[in-house]
């Protein structure tokens, strides 16, 4: 006969944080295989790297901290901050600049602040951020995409699973094959660096870079992670309000400069495909840690987030900034969730206590 | 599904329906006892009938110890408005009235009339049946009498219920047979065996409250219930205004605000009750119980009770004599398997631990679940909330539950008020669905307590700061009158001694006149040396001299200086035995 008293609920618990987090990881995969596919074996050599970095470091921090070690690298939050981390490097980036991401975002910017739960920034963004404001040349550095039509055009080469190991564990480039022979300037780079010399789009867009909206395999590897994005809301694990949000909120605003001129603002769906957007605004944007959590709230913020990323590539030095408009918000995501208060049932809306 | 059952699906498009935020699908589980139909729980040897069992003040009783009582006897009179009376389950032998644990979520032992039955199951007399129109004043006087409180778990005293406040018309009567709580099926067992009953009951109910609508809700995973009431409805006639609404199961739909949301899509203001909108709840078996009441004459002594969960050998519903040990129920449904995890009363989601099998089954249990570890496996230790927000997603009353728990965490009690924890239902929604399995309910039952015993504190303190405040101002008032009654004695005493100054008494003159006249002592001493004077005088004028030593008689000298030789012996005596330092 059971004594002890626990109040209600009883029923057994329908979610796990570990099966939530699982869910993230396996929804990852889709975008994985596509990236893997464009931008070779390095980025499975930067996740298992990142991860390895990820759980060596929380289990150390555990260790220091004096709390149980397995319960925390169990939760399996700190591998999908290094797969998200990997995902967001180029494939070439040696293993030392991952370790010191991956150390930071999981040390500094997570642990630092109290561990899973308790930390304001997004540990991956972080760990990205510092690495791009410290290495800014590595970080932006990309394979062109395993495209045949534009291997040849540029004569470019791309590098089998050893060659991508040794390039990151050694630094060490494959015999006969210079950096220019492999790396291409990313979709943004090129549209933003064109666009500072005065060509216009139509003029940018007859490069064999360019698909159907955006740079070829690019846009590719987007429609991969929306479908894993579509997987998480359809499971719960995420809702619909943030990635749309975020997409509204850069999509339409670009679509209202473009409208105005399109020769010197790209259409609204080359934004969708470039760069991280479909990504940040599925599975970055959406950490649950450090977003906002009320429903108006999480509207406000994607869409903020949305804002920001459209303002960075117009006007910032920045080619990308996913990961700068995700840190600028996860600071303002406990203001805007204070100010976002559902209506409670029962009250009118406004109405305090 | 059998093809018979389709007809209950007829009226769901017929009627708007809404939604409310939140809520769960759960696996229901009441397949697991609600397939065998109704029977009696046989009588127990000793009924245990606690004073208080509804919201309100406890029964006075009105046996005494060693009485005979009937079955249906009164045995415990309501005290005030808010209370209800108590009856005999069986006939017997009061035996004793004596503090006994009762089933509460506190664990805590009350007042309760134990009965020795007889066996005989004798009916004390009852009142006579009443009409099927019968007077509002007399329905609601015999609901009062039989002691009907709300059977869904709340035992809210129905009289008082059914009686709106002056100026409020109610237009809505809610029957409420939604039952949405995983593994309970009393009210769907009810619904199947005696849907007649309860829409006597609902007659009854329409009429005395004279409303526009009935509706009998019920949530569809009850079928069998729902086409039930359809065909009692149609075959016993008088169907005005009595609707019976498929809603979709969704827990919490049997939560009288969500349930009222769901039907009419308004929303009862918080901390408010539903007869404000113009709306009264109550539950099918109440709505039976009071069928009874006047139908029979019977008052409420018995309900039924689900045995459920796959710690029990054969889960059922019971029709229950109120007292009767719960020990004696379990045995009814096979007793409990060994591996049992927990045995609650009521619901997996609201109920609460049962730790006394002692315990009797009072008018507010609804349910005995005993669960296996398969069916209640332990959460584990809570791990850090990971602010995925589920639990707002799942809050039916679109609370921000993980800032409560952060604040309540931080015993921040203000924070927790502005967060409107007081709207909270403790459902249960969000503690199910965390996925870092934090006990979320109970971290809002203790902000919810903190604040209660901080809000007692307060008045106290507020109370003895009046008090004080009182007792300052009164001291003062009492200061301020002596120093006036001092100043008016001044006053006259002045008076006097300017106007008369003593005559000629020795004791007197030897005080300066101009200090008697000077100080109010002086002249009470003056005063009292003369009356002292005037005392001996008279005295002497009649012979008598004043007791003391001098001018003894010869044999009074004696007797004192014997004395003072047996004091001067006594205290060398004690010198001599006190020991030397």
């Amino acid at each position: 006969m059971p004594t002890a008293i626990v109040s209600s609920p009883f029923a057994g618990r329908l979610n796990r944080t570990d099966q939530v987090m699982l869910q993230v990881i396996l929804a990852l995969i889709p975008g994985t295989v596509a990236m893997v596919w464009y931008f070779g074996w390095g980025v499975l050599i930067n996740m298992a790297l990142a991860s390895l970095f990820a759980l060596a470091s929380e289990s150390l921090v555990m260790w220091v901290r004096g709390r149980p070690v397995l319960p925390a690298i169990g939760d399996l939050s700190a591998l999908v901050t290094a797969l998200l981390f990997a995902i967001a490097v180029p494939p070439t980036l040696p293993w030392w600049m991952t370790l010191i991401g991956v150390v930071f975002a999981i040390v500094i910017v997570k642990q630092l602040y109290g561990g899973l739960g308790y930390n304001p920034f997004n540990p991956a963004m972080a760990g990205y951020v510092f690495l791009l404001v410290s290495y800014p040349l590595a970080m932006t550095t990309w394979l062109a995409p395993n495209i045949p039509e534009i291997l040849d055009a540029h004569h470019l080469v791309t590098l089998s699973f050893l060659d991508s190991a040794r390039l990151i564990l050694t630094g060490a480039l494959p015999p006969n094959v210079a950096w220019d022979a492999m790396s291409a300037a990313t979709p943004l780079d090129e549209m933003f660096s064109k666009l500072d010399q005065n060509a216009t789009i139509p003029e940018i867009l007859a490069s064999p870079l360019w698909g159907d909206y955006g740079g070829r395999g690019w846009e590719w590897i987007g429609n991969w992670f929306l479908l894993g994005g579509l997987y998480m809301i359809w499971r719960g694990v995420i809702t619909w309000r943030i990635p749309v949000a975020v997409l509204a909120g850069l999509l339409i605003p670009a679509g209202m400069f473009w409208l105005v001129d399109p020769e010197a603002f790209p259409f609204p769906a080359f934004h969708l495909f470039a760069g991280g957007t479909i990504l940040g605004a599925f599975f970055i944007a959406t950490d649950p840690v450090t977003a906002c959590t009320t429903p108006r709230g999480q509207l406000v913020y994607g869409a903020a987030i949305g804002l920001i990323i459209l303002a960075i590539r117009h006007w910032g030095g920045y080619p990308d900034a996913v990961a700068f408009a995700v840190l600028l918000m996860n600071i303002a995501a406990p203001t805007i969730d204070y100010y976002t208060q559902p209506r409670v049932f029962g009250h009118r809306r406004g109405e305090k206590t | 599904m059998d093809s018979a059952l389709h007809p209950y699906r007829l009226g769901a498009g017929q009627r708007q329906l809404w939604t409310f935020p939140g809520g769960l699908h759960l696996p229901d589980e009441k397949a697991l006892s609600n397939h065998v139909p109704l029977a009696s729980a046989p009588l127990p040897r000793r009924l245990i009938i606690p004073l208080r069992q509804h919201i309100g003040a406890p029964a006075k009783p009105v046996i005494a110890v060693g009485d005979r009582v009937l079955k249906g006897q009164l045995i415990g009179e309501a005290q005030g408005r808010l209370s209800a009376t108590i009856h005999a389950s069986s006939s017997g032998t009061v035996i004793a009235i004596e503090e006994r644990p009762v089933p509460h979520a506190s664990g805590m032992s009350a007042p309760c009339i134990l009965i020795e039955t007889d066996g005989e199951d004798a009916w004390a007399e009852l009142p006579p049946p009443l009409s099927t129109r019968p007077d509002p004043e007399v329905l609601r006087e015999r609901i009062r009498w039989a002691g009907i409180v709300g059977l869904g778990g709340a035992a809210f005293p129905s009289s008082v219920k059914l009686t709106p406040a002056p100026g409020i018309r109610i237009r809505t009567l809610i029957i409420n047979g939604a039952e949405c709580e995983p593994y309970i099926s009393c009210d769907d067992r009810l619904m199947r065996d005696k849907p007649e009953r309860i829409l006597q009951g609902a007659r009854l109910l329409r009429d005395l409250l004279g409303v526009d609508e009935c509706l009998i809700a019920v949530e569809d995973n009850k079928p069998e219930a729902i086409l039930a009431l359809r065909q009692s409805l149609v075959t016993d006639g008088d169907a005005a205004g009595i609707e019976i609404i498929a809603i979709p199961t969704l827990y919490p739909s049997g939560g009288e605000k969500q349930l009222i949301r769901i039907l009419t899509g308004q929303e009862v203001p918080s901390r408010g009750i539903p007869a404000q909108i113009g709306i009264v709840c109550q539950n099918i078996a109440t709505a039976a119980a009071i069928a009874d009441a006047a139908f029979d004459g019977k008052p409420l002594i018995s309900r039924i009770v689900t045995l459920t969960g796959r710690g029990l050998g054969q889960p059922r519903n019971l029709e229950v004599p109120i007292g009767v040990p719960i020990r004696e129920l379990i045995e009814q449904a096979g007793g409990l398997s060994p591996g049992l995890r927990r045995l609650l009363i009521g619901g997996p989601m609201m109920g609460f631990a049962c730790d006394d099998l002692d315990m009797p089954v009072t008018k507010a249990v609804n349910c005995l679940l005993a669960l296996s570890p398969d069916e209640a496996p332990d959460p584990g230790p809570a791990l850090a909330c990971i602010r995925c927000g589920v639990c707002a997603q799942a809050c039916p009353v679109s609370l921000l539950p993980q800032q409560l728990y952060w604040h309540a965490r931080a015993r921040d009690l203000d924070k927790v008020r502005d967060y409107n924890l007081f709207d909270c239902i403790e459902c249960g929604c969000c503690a199910v669905v965390c996925p870092s399995h934090i006990p979320l309910v109970q971290y809002y039952r203790f902000a919810k307590n903190e604040c209660l015993a901080r809000d007692q504190e307060k008045r106290q303190a507020e109370h003895a700061r009046q008090r004080h405040e009182a007792k300052e101002a009164r001291l003062e008032r009492l200061e301020q009158e002596r120093k006036a009654n001092l100043r008016k004695k001044k006053e006259g005493l002045t008076d006097k001694a300017a106007t008369s100054p003593p005559p000629g008494a020795p004791e007197v003159g030897a005080l300066a006149p101009d200090a008697v006249a000077e100080d109010p002592k002086k002249a009470a001493i003056a005063a009292a040396l003369k009356r002292a004077a005037e005392k001996k005088a008279a005295l002497a004028s009649q012979g008598l001299a004043p007791k003391n030593t001098e001018n003894l008689a010869p044999a009074q000298q004696r007797q004192v200086e014997a004395a003072e030789v047996r004091r001067r012996e006594l205290q060398a005596a004690e010198d001599a035995a006190r020991p030397r330092e």
